[in-house]
C-alpha cells in the first residue's frame, strides 16, 4: 500500500483513537498527580427544621481563591498512589516488618483495599478465563454437529447470556439464588442445610460471581470457535478419519490446532473483560465479600464526596495491569508477525 | 400512543380540576433527586407548571449524578432535592446558590423552620423530615407477652424469645448493606452511644474508642437475628422481607413506613398489625440511636436567572399546602403548612422530641461515610475484630481526607 492510502484508509481510526483511548488516559495520569486544595474551614451557624447548631463549613471565597490560583489543584507526584487505598506502600513495609510468617503477612496485606481487589480480580480472571474457552469449545463442537434444521435454534438460546445486559442478568440471578429464591431454596435442599445461603459466605460469593461470569461469556467464545470450524479443512478431517483417527483423535490432531489462533484471540478478549469485573459485584451486592478495580473506582465516585483523584489513580493502575497481562500474547503476536516478513 | 395522548389528557384535565392552583413558568425545570413516594409526590407537582419545560430524574442513585450535573454551566439540572447529608457535597463545589432574593420574592409561604440557612444565607428549602425509628409487629409481641422495646436490649430480649418459641427463624430487620446503609446504622448506634465522630473544629477522625467498639458488638449481636444475607439488604429488601411477614422488629425510616401499610406484596394480616414507636436507645444512654432527617430542594448556581425563577416557582407550586391529601399525607412528614400528622408519623415525632441528633452537616462526614461502609463489612463477617475494623475505617477516611485536602 502507498504510504498516502495508508495515511488516508487509517486517519479516522487514528482519530478515533487519540479522542477515546490517548485524551482520556492523558486526562487520568494528569488527574490523579493532582489533589484538592487545602480546604479553608470557617465555622457558622446552620439552621433548619430541627434548631440552630455551630458547624464546620467550607470557605468558599477563600477557597476559590486557592483555586483560581492553582486551577488543576495541588501537586501531589505520586503521592496518591502510595496511599492506603491504593498501594499502601508504608503499611505493606509495616506489615513485612510485624509478620514472621508468610501467612500473617499475606493476611495483613489482603486488609488493604488495592490487594483484596487484586486478590479477587485475578483470581476470577484466571478461573473464569479458561472456563469460558473450554465451554465455549465444547459447545461449538456439540453445536456444528447437529443437524441443520436444530442449529438455529440452538445457536439463539446459546447465544442469550451475552444478549442479557450484564446487571440485568446478575439480577435476575441474584434474586433466583437468594435464600427464598428458586435456585437458594433449591440448594439447601440438596444440601439438606436450611441455614445455607450463598449471599452470606465469602468463599460461595467467589463462586457465584465466577459462575456468573463463565455463563455470561462463554457465549462469546461459542461464537469465535463456531465462526472458525466452518473454515475447517474437510479433506485433513477425511484422511484423518480415513487413517482410523477417533472423534477425540481428530479434535486433538485437526480441530484444535485449527483453532488455536483464535483461542489467542478469545484468551485476550476475555482477559481483558474479566480483569475489570464489574457489573457482577453491583448486582449481586456482592461488595462485602468480592471487590474489583473497577468496583473501587464506581465506589470512590458514587460517594457524596467524590475523590476524583483516587479513581484516576486507581484507573491508571488497572491499565497498567491490563498492560501487564498482555504483554506475553502481545509479544508473540509481534513475534509470528515478524517471522512472517 | 394515542392511547397514551388520551390518557395523559384525561389526567391533566382531572388535575386541573382537582387543584385549580395555576402555576405560570417562564424558563427550564429539570429536577434530580432520590426516589421515594413523597419525593415524586414533590417531582409531580413541579410538572404540574405550565409555560416551560419541567424535567424531573428521580433516582436512587441521585447523589452519584448531581454534583456533575450541576458543574457545567449552564447547569443540566436546575434543582437537586437533597437531605441534611447530601446538600454537604452541593456546598463543598458550591453548585447552589443562596435563596434569599427568590424567597423575598416569591416565598411568602414558606414557614422559617422550612429554610435552610448556612452562614446567614437561605440555601434550601426543606419540605419534609425523617428519621429511622422502630417498626414492630402487634400480634408477634402480644404473643410473646412482651411491650414494644425501648431500648436495643430489649429488641434483643425480645428477639431471642420469638426465636426460641419458633414463631421465626430471622424476627429482627435491618438495612445493613454493605455501603451507604452500613455506614448509616453505625452512625445511629455510635450516637446512641454518645461517641463523637471527630474532634471539635477539626478534620480529624476519632471513632476508634469505646464507643464504637460498643456499637459494632451491639450490630454484631442484632445480626444474629438477621436473615444471614443482611449485608446484601438494603431498605427496599428489609422492606420486602418486612412485607413477606418474615421479620417482627426493625429499625425503618419514617418514609418508607406508609409503602408497609399496603398489602400489595403483603398481607391483610400483616398490614394490620403493623405498628410503629419511637427511636430506640442503647447501651443506658439518653439519646436514642438514630438521626434526624429533613429533604429539601436546592437551586443551582449556574443557571439563568429566569431559569432559576421558574425552578423556585415550579418546586414552591409542588410543595404547597394543596398537594396534601388522604394520599399523600402519610407519605412523610411533612413540613408544609397545614399538615395534619397521621399515624405514620409518630415514629419521626418521637425521635425529633426526644432530642435525637441530626445528621451531622460537615464537609467531610461523607469520607467517613464512606469508609465506614467500605470497611465494617469485615468485622460483620467476623473476619476481623471491632478494633481492627474501626482502625482500618480511620486509616482510609484519613487517606481520603488527604486526597480531598480535609486534611494535612
Amino acid at each position: 500500500m502507498k504510504h498516502k492510502t495508508f495515511f488516508w484508509f487509517f486517519l479516522p481510526t487514528a482519530l478515533a483513537m487519540l479522542l477515546f483511548i490517548a485524551l482520556p488516559l492523558v486526562s487520568i495520569v494528569t488527574q490523579s498527580l493532582y489533589t484538592a486544595h487545602e480546604q479553608v474551614f470557617k465555622t457558622v451557624e446552620n439552621c433548619g427544621p430541627f434548631g440552630c447548631k455551630q458547624e464546620t463549613t467550607i470557605d468558599q471565597e477563600a477557597t476559590a481563591a486557592l483555586r483560581d490560583e492553582k486551577p488543576m489543584g495541588k501537586w501531589a507526584g505520586a503521592q496518591i498512589y502510595m496511599d492506603r487505598g491504593h498501594l499502601a506502600v508504608n503499611e505493606v513495609r509495616a506489615a513485612w516488618r510485624s509478620s514472621d510468617s508468610w501467612g500473617a503477612f499475606l493476611s495483613q496485606v489482603s486488609n488493604f483495599p488495592f490487594y483484596s481487589a487484586l486478590a479477587f480480580t485475578l483470581t476470577f480472571m484466571f478461573v473464569v478465563t479458561p472456563l469460558c474457552i473450554i465451554l465455549g469449545f465444547a459447545i461449538a463442537v456439540g453445536v456444528n454437529s447437529l443437524h441443520r434444521h436444530l442449529k438455529g435454534l440452538v445457536i439463539f438460546f446459546s447465544l442469550l447470556p451475552m444478549i442479557v445486559t450484564p446487571l440485568i442478568g446478575s439480577l435476575i440471578l441474584f434474586w433466583m439464588i437468594d435464600s427464598r429464591g428458586i435456585l437458594g431454596s433449591g440448594i439447601q435442599w440438596l444440601f439438606d442445610d436450611p441455614n445455607l445461603s450463598l449471599k452470606a459466605s465469602t468463599g460461595l460469593t467467589w463462586i457465584m460471581l465466577m459462575v456468573y461470569g463463565v455463563w455470561h461469556s462463554a457465549p462469546f467464545a461459542f461464537v469465535v470457535f463456531y465462526a472458525g470450524l466452518q473454515t475447517l479443512p474437510q479433506d485433513t478431517l477425511e484422511s484423518a478419519q480415513i487413517d482410523g483417527a477417533t472423534r477425540w483423535q481428530q479434535i486433538r490432531y485437526v480441530v484444535i490446532p485449527h483453532l488455536m489462533p483464535l483461542v489467542t484471540f478469545v484468551a485476550l478478549i476475555q482477559m481483558m473483560d474479566n480483569f475489570r469485573v464489574f457489573e457482577p459485584i453491583v448486582g449481586f451486592n456482592a461488595s462485602a465479600h468480592a471487590t474489583s478495580l473497577s468496583w473501587i473506582i464506581f465506589n470512590d465516585l458514587g460517594g457524596e464526596t467524590r475523590q476524583l483523584s483516587a479513581a484516576a489513580a486507581t484507573s491508571v493502575l488497572t491499565v497498567i495491569g491490563v498492560a501487564i497481562l498482555l504483554s506475553p500474547v502481545l509479544v508473540r503476536t509481534w513475534r509470528d508477525f515478524n517471522e512472517k516478513t | 400512543m394515542f392511547l397514551k395522548k388520551v390518557a395523559t389528557a384525561g389526567a391533566f384535565s382531572l388535575m386541573a380540576t382537582a387543584s385549580y392552583a395555576a402555576c405560570d413558568i417562564d424558563g427550564r425545570v429539570s429536577i434530580v433527586g432520590n426516589e421515594f413516594p413523597a419525593i415524586q409526590t414533590v417531582g409531580k407537582g413541579a410538572q404540574e407548571c405550565a409555560g416551560g419545560v419541567v424535567k424531573a430524574n428521580l433516582t436512587a442513585d441521585h447523589q452519584k449524578i448531581n454534583v456533575a450535573g450541576m458543574q457545567g454551566d449552564p447547569a443540566e439540572y436546575t434543582s437537586a432535592i437533597i437531605a441534611n447529608s447530601s446538600i454537604v457535597a452541593l456546598m463543598n463545589e458550591d453548585v447552589i446558590r443562596p435563596l434569599d432574593d427568590l424567597v423575598a420574592e416569591h416565598g411568602a409561604d414558606l414557614k422559617p423552620n422550612q429554610m435552610i440557612t448556612i452562614d446567614g444565607k437561605v440555601m434550601a428549602v426543606a419540605f419534609m423530615a425523617n428519621a429511622q425509628h422502630l417498626v414492630y409487629r402487634k400480634d408477634v409481641l402480644a404473643e410473646i407477652g412482651v411491650e414494644p422495646p425501648k431500648t436495643y436490649e430489649e429488641l434483643l430480649d425480645a428477639a431471642k424469645m420469638i426465636k426460641d418459641k419458633g414463631i421465626m427463624e430471622y424476627p429482627v430487620g435491618g438495612a445493613y448493606a454493605a455501603g451507604w446503609n452500613l455506614a448509616q446504622e453505625f452512625t445511629n448506634m455510635y450516637i446512641g452511644y454518645d461517641g463523637a465522630f471527630f474532634k471539635p473544629g477539626t478534620a480529624e477522625v476519632s471513632i476508634n474508642n469505646e464507643s464504637g467498639i460498643a456499637a459494632l458488638n451491639m450490630m454484631k449481636s442484632l445480626s444474629a437475628y438477621m436473615n444471614p444475607d443482611f449485608l446484601t439488604h438494603d431498605s427496599n429488601a428489609t422492606s420486602a422481607e418486612w412485607k413477606a411477614g418474615n421479620v417482627a422488629l426493625m429499625n425503618m425510616w419514617g418514609s418508607r413506613v406508609g409503602p408497609l401499610t399496603e398489602t400489595e406484596g403483603s398481607t391483610q394480616e400483616i398490614v394490620d398489625n403493623t405498628a410503629i414507636a419511637g427511636p430506640m436507645t442503647v447501651g443506658g444512654g439518653e439519646t436514642p440511636a438514630t438521626t434526624l432527617w429533613w429533604d429539601g430542594w436546592t437551586v443551582a448556581k449556574n443557571v439563568s436567572d429566569e431559569d432559576a425563577e421558574a425552578t423556585f416557582k415550579a418546586m414552591m407550586h409542588a410543595i404547597r399546602p394543596d398537594i396534601l391529601n388522604e394520599e399523600t399525607s402519610p407519605q412523610a412528614v411533612w413540613l408544609i403548612d397545614g399538615y395534619e400528622p397521621t399515624d405514620a408519623a409518630a415514629g419521626v415525632f418521637d425521635a425529633a422530641e426526644r432530642g435525637s441528633v441530626p445528621y451531622p452537616m460537615l464537609p467531610f462526614q461523607g469520607l467517613l461515610h464512606t469508609a465506614l461502609g467500605a470497611e465494617l463489612a469485615d468485622f460483620m463477617q467476623g473476619k476481623e475484630s471491632a478494633e481492627q475494623a474501626l482502625a482500618d475505617t480511620e486509616a482510609a477516611y484519613i487517606a481520603a481526607a488527604k486526597e480531598k485536602g480535609f486534611l494535612q
